[in-house]
């Protein structure tokens, strides 16, 4: 007999409204992706939070590493004209 | 026999039956097999006692003498309780509980969507809210079927056992009798004649897909629409409503 | 050897309230303490299912039937939220659970204490989740992501728990004489298992500087368990019940109630295994898991068929 097992890890992403994205909630534990969405539904929406659930095992998901948080996200720090704030509109000019 | 006691008894049947399996399902809490089916199994008895107490609710009323849906589930005997026999039959091993609980689940499934165009407005909207209910438990326990049938050698054999020592509780599901031909030809309750087959074809879909075999025992139990049981059930009733009867007149 | 730097650059982080996330570097010490925490705290939850799930079966009503049922099923939705949040730092729930089993692991106190009467689910709801509630909205501003969120899920959730406890012991209050003397009788076994539970006095408490400072502890026990009683203390009153602590008062020049000496050999009696329940649940967690070890297997050995008749 094989090792005992609580089995693989899913992670849960919830979408609590119409309209709103999918939210990482916690994981569950399944054999399968019917079993994982069915325990998902059990355990995150007691208490209506969802309207929509995904499942994904947690092994599926490639991560960036916290090392990387230089070299991926600082450079678009100083790309502040992707904001909208950036750029300077007189006063009067509407809808912009 | 009048309108309204059919309906007592009716409601009797349908609240009865939820609340005793429900009660079953509950002794299972902290037991499972693993910790997202404990979550998955109160849930299913939440959904049960909450769909007894609303079908006791209105039994209650309908009887109109007072009596509230604590009354009918905490101070009536063994011999005045009209749940099936299959609701009663003890938790078992795992495979035991998915057996009955499919079984019967596959049977409220059919009931319970015929119910939902009961002429009594009641019984109607209780069976719309309970149809989605139903219809996840029987989810998951098909699931479940499907697992454990295919699943090891000891599941299977675990689950033909479970299924061979049910099956004579089945026959007594679409047993009629005077309360269900009058409340027919009034247009507020089922035709059990319809839910047996609708309910045999089903079952032997994911039973055949769960590569188990149809039990082929001949033996047949009934009478709990008398109100004559398993002798499980009177145990049940003692620890249930132990509490309630200690303390006379009491409020909680 | 863990660079000096990288202790410092972790614990400027925690200090400028910055989380730190499951792949983030921590000290070993750190992570130690975490897992020992939150498993404690996971393994609490399911084994309080158990005093709690005694009484499921015998609820006096319908209406408590299902409280009850939906209580019961939050603890064990909680154990699963704050196993969920351990295994982020390596370690999976087999090991935690097994951990468990062997009498590794230790579990709160408290849920060794035997439920004997209807009125205990009160005072459990009442007492041991307003204590729990008041240790857990601490944790929840802890340093380590995931089990902070766990806790402000729980905490959410937790509420209601507390306040159908204090209502089962309103209605036995003001109930039959037989009601209430029920309800003090559970009152006077449960309060000071409750005000232990929240952990010895800081004196007796070796390494709180660090977890501290890492804040993985947030408060001391004694200052959680001051609150706890303060507020406690006006909640009984209100319902005419009385604390089992002839100390008991309020200190006019603190704002806080003093109390009475607390039986700490008891607390470290049922900590090392000997209180009236430990065999007892254990046996419950350790059964229920061997019988359910052939219901895992089955799925898993479905789940390897499907994926090789679908590939």
């Amino acid at each position: 007999m094989s090792q005992d097992s609580q089995w693989p890890v899913w992670e849960v992403f919830v979408q609590a409204n119409p309209g709103i994205p999918h939210k990482h909630v916690g994981n569950v534990h399944a054999t399968d992706a019917e079993m994982a969405i069915q325990n998902a539904r059990d355990v995150y929406t007691r208490r209506s939070e969802g309207i929509s659930i995904w499942v994904v095992p947690a092994n599926a998901i490639s991560a960036s590493s916290p090392e990387d948080q230089g070299s991926f996200f600082e450079p678009s720090n100083d790309k502040p004209y992707r904001h909208p704030t950036f750029y300077k509109i007189p006063e009067g000019v509407k809808y912009l | 026999m009048n309108l309204q006691e059919a309906k007592f008894q009716y409601l009797l049947r349908l609240g009865d039956s939820n609340l005793i399996i429900g009660h079953r399902l509950s002794e299972w809490c902290g037991a499972g097999p693993i910790l997202e089916e404990d979550i998955a199994l109160i849930n299913i008895a939440l959904d049960f006692v909450g769909n007894a107490t609303a079908l006791l609710t209105y039994a209650a009323e309908v009887e109109g003498k007072g009596r509230t849906e604590d009354d009918l589930a905490f101070l009536r005997g063994e011999r005045e309780f009209r749940n099936l026999l299959m609701t009663e039959q003890p938790n078992g091993d795992y495979a035991a509980t998915i057996a009955r609980q499919f079984l019967y689940d596959v049977y409220t499934f059919y009931l319970y969507e015929a119910l939902k165009s009961s002429k009594d407005e009641t019984i109607a909207a209780l069976a719309v809210k309970s149809h989605k209910e139903i219809t996840y438990h029987l989810r998951h326990t098909t699931e479940w079927m499907y697992r454990l049938g295919n699943g090891t050698e000891e599941s299977h054999e675990r689950m033909q056992t479970a299924l061979n020592d049910l099956w004579m509780f089945t026959n007594e599901f679409f047993d009629m009798d005077e309360v269900d031909a009058l409340l027919i030809k009034e247009g507020v309750a089922a035709d059990l004649e319809k839910i047996r087959t609708q309910w045999e074809t089903r079952v032997k879909e994911v039973i055949a897909e769960a590569t188990l075999q149809i039990p082929t025992t001949n033996f047949k139990q009934k009478g709990s629409r008398e109100g004559k049981h398993s002798e499980h059930l009177g145990f049940l009733l003692a620890e249930m409503q132990s509490v309630h009867r200690s303390f006379p007149g009491a409020q909680w | 050897m863990e660079d000096q730097k990288q202790i410092e650059a972790f614990e400027a982080k925690i200090a400028s309230g910055v989380k730190i996330e499951p792949k983030d570097w921590m000290p070993e010490a750190y992570r130690k303490q975490l897992i020992r925490m939150m498993s404690q705290h996971a393994h609490s939850e399911i084994v309080g299912m158990l005093p709690e799930g005694n009484w499921i079966t015998r609820a006096p009503s319908l209406r408590r039937k299902a409280i009850l049922l939906a209580k019961v099923q939050d603890e064990a939705g909680h154990g699963l939220y704050l196993y969920s949040a351990t295994e982020t730092l390596g370690i999976d729930r087999t090991e935690l659970l097994e951990q468990l089993h062997t009498g590794k692991a230790k579990y709160s106190s408290i849920f060794n204490y035997p439920t004997l009467t209807w009125a205990d689910i009160g005072a459990i709801g009442w007492l041991v989740d307003g204590a729990a509630i008041m240790n857990q909205t601490a944790l929840a501003r802890g340093s380590y992501g995931p089990y902070s969120r766990a806790m402000v899920r729980i905490c959410k959730e937790e509420s209601f728990h507390n306040r159908q406890g204090y209502e089962i012991m309103m209605h036995l209050a003001q109930g039959t004489p037989e009601q209430k003397a029920m309800a003090q009788d559970a009152l006077n076994r449960w309060w000071w298992p409750a005000i232990m539970m929240l952990g010895p006095s800081d004196d007796q408490s070796p390494n709180s500087d660090q977890l501290m400072r890492w804040k993985v502890k947030m408060e001391s026990n004694d200052a959680i368990r001051q609150r706890f009683i303060d507020r406690t203390v006006p909640q009984a009153d209100f319902i005419g019940l009385s604390l089992p602590d002839k100390d008991l008062k309020f200190d006019e020049t603190t704002g806080h109630y003093t109390h009475g000496p607390i039986n700490w050999d008891e607390f470290f009696e049922v900590i090392k295994g000997n209180g009236p329940c430990n065999a007892k649940r254990l046996k419950a967690r350790s059964d229920a898991d061997k019988k359910g070890r052939w219901v895992r297997d089955a799925a898993l050995a479905y789940a390897e068929k499907k994926k090789l008749k679908a590939a």
